[in-house]
């Protein structure tokens, strides 16, 4: 305080001498002049304010993480920080890669696409990260791509949209299934059901339309036939409307395509107008949280959903490759933070996962550690097995999903 | 297709708009009851609906409330923080500008929000309804009991808060704070305790609407913005201050968003209501049922 | 425009130079990206502050503005490659054309009601960035977006940018403060005071205030295209209601009666969350409570603070003396 109050006061005297002047009364003019002045203060004094970086005895290898930990996106972000948190702590308790223990530092962007730029450039220029995971969502993904490119550095994304590895990116990768493959899931299913005519149930959020584009992209291809196309807000109240519209169409299937509390009260709706008898309803690969099934109190009862593995890894058949390691992460996670699983942490889980092994491999060297990452083959994570190349950066093929019944209050598999 | 014609979608558009304009209407009451007393929007009103619900799912599924109980503790509560907002954050600002104190309302949105979020998590809750969950059937349209608890208890709150403005002393003195607040203390009307108790009605009534839109439409700790600002639309769509305003406008609203996504578009179903809410600005600049006399009378 | 924002500009403009400085310091390096937005913010607000603090109108739909020059420049650039700088005067063109439709029949309606229907413009137009897909590619948003250039030279690193955004807006600082200082300027103030003494003494308000209006529209557009061009990405999110609500918060925060404090008020908010970051989860309840004290302690807004400072030291410097 004292410091800082001096400062400001000798600042504001030389100004005086500055100006030359001479008149030391109190008067309107230089109070202005004052005001002025502290506005170059105050921006300077934000040099002053920054936490001392503490130094350790072996050298840290530095990962930079963003994830929407807070705002709207949460549900995204808050398991995505849990994980990598949880990953750095288990390997650091395992002597860490090669000696060096890892550092994880975690920013939020509250999915903000100006904030993640921000974020980033503070990982890049005051961190001096080796490699960054996150963000959560495409469109703050899309937004620091430029920035990543720029600054040539190894970046794995946990964002869905296909956008992000299409075209490829020289640095940048990412672990979540597309958009298209859980499509691709579910319009399979609908046909090996004899069923094609859908009308579909879209939020207007990066989530929800990314996956209406897919959607209606493959319908033709995939001979499905959408019969209505409906969107609703993200903290919308209600999709009677909606679906009463729907109703009034031909339509043997609803596709909703949401994540937050809007998936729990279109299927809410769906039941109480009755529209469960006539029309099947598919949620997307977001619906993969128990936690769901209860909100929806018993609405939830034959919703199919094509999950990832990481949500009902208790029920996949004891000879899965990707079982045990899956199991692994669930009860870990749940043990630690006393909630649910749910699809979105395990992107990033894959994410350090992969980048751990590409330190361990290669040591700190940001352009050897996007080659590691480019040619990682056959690595089972929560996602699925992982096949990178220089064509595909994502490298999960379309088996990456289990379509899910709800059946009695639980996931159930089916075919 | 089943025998579903456009008959019964008109039907169930009706319902629809009507459940979710009681609500816009509820918070527009709130946003009046505190306009009247001090002219200025509180933007922290939303965020009494949230932690209403909030509350709610609390002492009822987890420490075991029987309904009733739960509702008026939950009431209570509410009001309290209405209380304590005004007099630790609202009090202090004594002879100030409306828009400081409207930037004070942000703020302690923001503050309640994030403490809503400490407390709560990010999670949605669920509340079960008041009254099961098995529709009735009206003209072909299924109605859900909650949806005939919102309608029911929105007619009630405007019977009472008409009769607490018109035959009781403190309602009247509230009325009279707000048609003339200097003309109000001249006769002895203390001033600063309508604007507390304004800020403590306002908060409980946004305690009801949260406790009964839960059961349909879940809620959590960032769910309050979104509602303040479509009980903001009814209540200058209505007429700022006007009571019966803001119900009429409210349920405008919801039926125009319900008709608009039903028959129209979904994707434009807002822009639809805020055109319209618009339009009535321009042809009659102090909302429908507001008077333009009035307002001049108001700095805001 | 006076002795003293001369003065001020000029302090102004060497701070502004010696700023990348900071760049050199490991910690703040990022500080340079940060102001950036800082400038590009600052440029939004002023306007804001001039139709707030000086024609006492209030607006909560300025983000749509800088929305419309974002994407305007975004689209005619990334999809028809048009050339940046006459899309930029495109944005202009179609912000202040915008102003002018929404403004003429708004502009008349008073406090909470103006509010009101500049929020639902900014909505309307936030639901048509989101909905018209095949233009803006809806909630995706689109990227792509070329840096600026001129005579060859490439508007690519952050320090291009910042320098060129702070030039931007110190001329936009300037053009406001003579305008102020104006005939102009003294008739709005009239407007503020009293509209209808200000119309019985000839003054046009409605004119005035929708001119006002229409500037602090193309100034906030002119921030939108700046942006589009040095993020390179858009998408609607940056544009919704709850950064016309910050803006507004910005000008108050800062102080409405000077444009000076719109430029303090855009730099704390903007800086704020981050100086925060190290409380992880609890920023938000930090953030909330700094701004809550600030209403409190600094009716006038953080301008105000000099001065009071100044009133709180002189009589001490005196008895020293």
């Amino acid at each position: 305080m004292g410091t800082g109050y001096n400062k400001t006061h000798n600042i504001l005297v030389l100004a005086d001498h500055l100006s030359h002047t001479k008149t030391i009364q109190f008067n309107e003019d230089m109070l202005m002049k004052k005001s002025i002045l502290f506005v170059c203060v105050i921006l300077l004094a934000l040099i002053l304010i920054t936490p001392a970086s503490i130094c350790k005895a072996a050298e840290p290898y530095k990962i930079g993480a963003v994830f929407s930990v807070t705002g709207r996106t949460s549900f995204l972000g808050e398991p995505e920080r849990n994980s990598a948190k949880m990953f750095e702590e288990q390997i650091n308790a395992a002597g860490g890669i090669n000696g060096h223990p890892i550092e994880l530092i975690v920013y939020d962007t509250e999915g903000d696409a100006t904030k993640a730029k921000n974020r980033i450039e503070r990982l890049i220029r005051k961190d001096k990260v080796i490699a960054i995971i996150g963000p959560s969502l495409s469109g703050t993904t899309m937004a620091v791509i430029p920035v990543i490119e720029k600054a040539e550095i190894p970046f794995v994304s946990c964002a869905a949209s296909i956008k992000i590895v299409q075209p490829v990116k020289k640095w940048v990768f990412k672990t979540p299934q597309t958009d298209t493959q859980a499509v691709e899931a579910i319009y399979l299913h609908m046909k090996k059901h004899g069923l094609t005519r859908t009308a579909l149930l879209t939020a207007n959020t990066g989530f929800g339309s990314s996956g209406r584009v897919q959607l209606k992209k493959l319908a033709p291809k995939m001979g499905i036939n959408i019969v209505a196309d409906e969107v609703f807000g993200p903290k919308d109240t209600s999709m009677t409307a909606q679906l009463t519209k729907i109703r009034g169409t031909d339509a043997q299937v609803i596709i909703g395509w949401t994540v937050g509390p809007t998936q729990v009260i279109m299927i809410k709706n769906w039941k109480q107008l009755g529209m469960d008898k006539k029309f099947r309803f598919y949620e997307s690969h977001g619906f993969g949280s128990k936690r769901n099934i209860e909100l929806a109190g018993g609405a939830a009862e034959g919703v199919y959903a094509p999950l990832g593995r990481v949500v009902v890894a208790d029920i996949l058949p004891a000879d899965h490759p990707q079982r045990n390691f899956v199991l692994k992460y669930k009860n870990d996670y749940e043990k630690k933070f006393k909630a649910e699983v749910s699809t979105f942490g395990g992107h990033a889980w894959d994410a350090m996962a992969m980048v751990t092994m590409a330190l361990k491999a290669v040591g700190p060297d940001k352009a050897k550690i996007r080659d590691y990452l480019e040619n990682i083959k056959g690595f089972a994570g929560t996602g699925g097995v992982f096949n990178m190349s220089p064509q595909d950066h994502c490298g999960l093929d379309s088996g990456a999903f289990e379509m899910i019944v709800v059946k009695d209050g639980k996931w159930a598999l089916t075919d | 297709m089943e025998n579903y014609g456009l008959i019964n979608q008109l039907a169930q558009y009706l319902i629809t708009g009507i459940t979710v304009g009681s609500i816009y209407a509820i918070v527009g009451i709130g946003f009046n009851i505190i306009y009247n007393a001090t002219e200025i929007i509180n933007f922290a009103q939303g965020e009494f609906v949230m932690l209403g619900g909030l509350v709610m799912v609390t002492l009822v599924h987890t420490v075991h409330l029987p309904m009733p109980l739960a509702f008026l503790i939950t009431i209570a509560i509410v009001t309290l923080v209405g209380l304590l907002m005004e007099r630790l954050a609202i009090f202090p600002l004594k002879e100030t500008s409306v828009m400081r104190l409207v930037i004070m309302t942000i703020a302690l949105s923001i503050l309640i929000k994030g403490l809503a979020m400490f407390v709560w998590g990010k999670n949605s809750f669920a509340l079960k309804p008041f009254s099961g969950d098995t529709p009735l059937s009206l003209l072909g349209a299924s109605i859900v009991p909650q949806t005939l608890w919102i309608i029911g208890i929105t007619v009630l709150l405007v019977v009472l808060l008409s009769l607490f403005f018109g035959r009781t002393i403190i309602g009247k003195a509230m009325s009279a704070c707000a048609d003339n607040l200097e003309a109000a203390s001249l006769v002895g009307i203390n001033a600063q305790r309508m604007v507390m108790l304004s800020f403590m009605l306002s908060a409980g009534l946004g305690a009801v609407a949260g406790m009964i839109i839960t059961p349909m439409a879940l809620m959590e700790y960032d769910r309050g913005a979104m509602l303040a600002l479509k009980g903001f639309g009814a209540c200058i769509l209505g007429g700022l201050g006007n009571f019966y305003g803001a119900v009429v406008a409210g349920i405008l609203l919801g039926l125009i968003e319900s008709y608009g996504a039903g028959l129209i578009s979904s994707g434009y179903k807002d822009a639809l209501a805020l055109g319209a809410l618009l339009l009535v600005l321009f042809i009659k600049p102090s909302g429908l049922l507001g008077s333009a006399e009035a307002s001049k009378l108001k700095k805001f | 425009m006076g002795r003293r924002n001369l003065i001020g500009i000029l302090f102004f403009s060497i701070f502004i130079l010696l700023f990348p400085l900071v760049g050199r310091i490991s910690a703040v390096s990022h500080y340079v990206d940060i102001m950036i937005f800082v400038g590009l913010t600052a440029m939004i607000t002023m306007g804001l502050s001039l139709l707030m603090g000086y024609a006492g109108q209030i607006s909560l739909g300025h983000a749509a503005f800088y929305g419309l020059g974002a994407y305007t420049s975004g689209i005619l650039t990334a999809k028809y490659g048009i050339n940046p700088w006459p899309a930029l005067l495109a944005g202009i063109f179609l912000s202040a054309a915008v102003a002018v439709i929404v403004g003429s029949p708004s502009l008349k309606l008073r406090g909470h009601y103006l509010a009101m229907a500049t929020l639902a413009f900014g909505e309307i137009i936030y639901i048509i960035f989101n909905e018209t897909v095949s233009l803006t590619e809806g909630p995706d948003g689109f990227g792509n977006i070329p840096h600026l250039s001129i005579f060859g030279f490439k508007f690519e690193s952050i320090l291009a940018n910042y320098y060129l955004v702070w030039a931007v807006a110190i001329i936009m600082l300037i053009f406001l403060l003579n305008i102020i200082h104006s005939r102009v300027g003294r008739a709005l103030s009239s407007i503020h005071g009293s509209e209808i003494a200000a119309m019985t003494m000839g003054v046009n308000a409605s004119r005035y205030k929708i001119q006002v209006f229409v500037i602090s529209a193309a100034m906030a557009s002119v921030a939108g295209s700046l942006y589009a061009h040095y993020v390179q990405f858009i998408n609607p999110p940056v544009f919704d209601l709850f950064f016309s609500i910050k803006l507004l918060m910005m000008v108050i925060i800062g102080g409405m009666a000077s444009v000076w404090g719109a430029i303090i008020g855009a730099a704390l908010i903007t800086f704020l969350p981050e100086w925060l970051l190290f409380l992880e989860d609890f920023d938000i309840l930090a953030y909330g409570l700094v701004l809550l004290l600030i209403i409190i302690f600094l009716p006038k807004g953080l301008f105000s603070l000099p001065g009071i400072l100044y009133r709180s030291v002189t009589p001490r410097l005196k008895s020293r003396s």
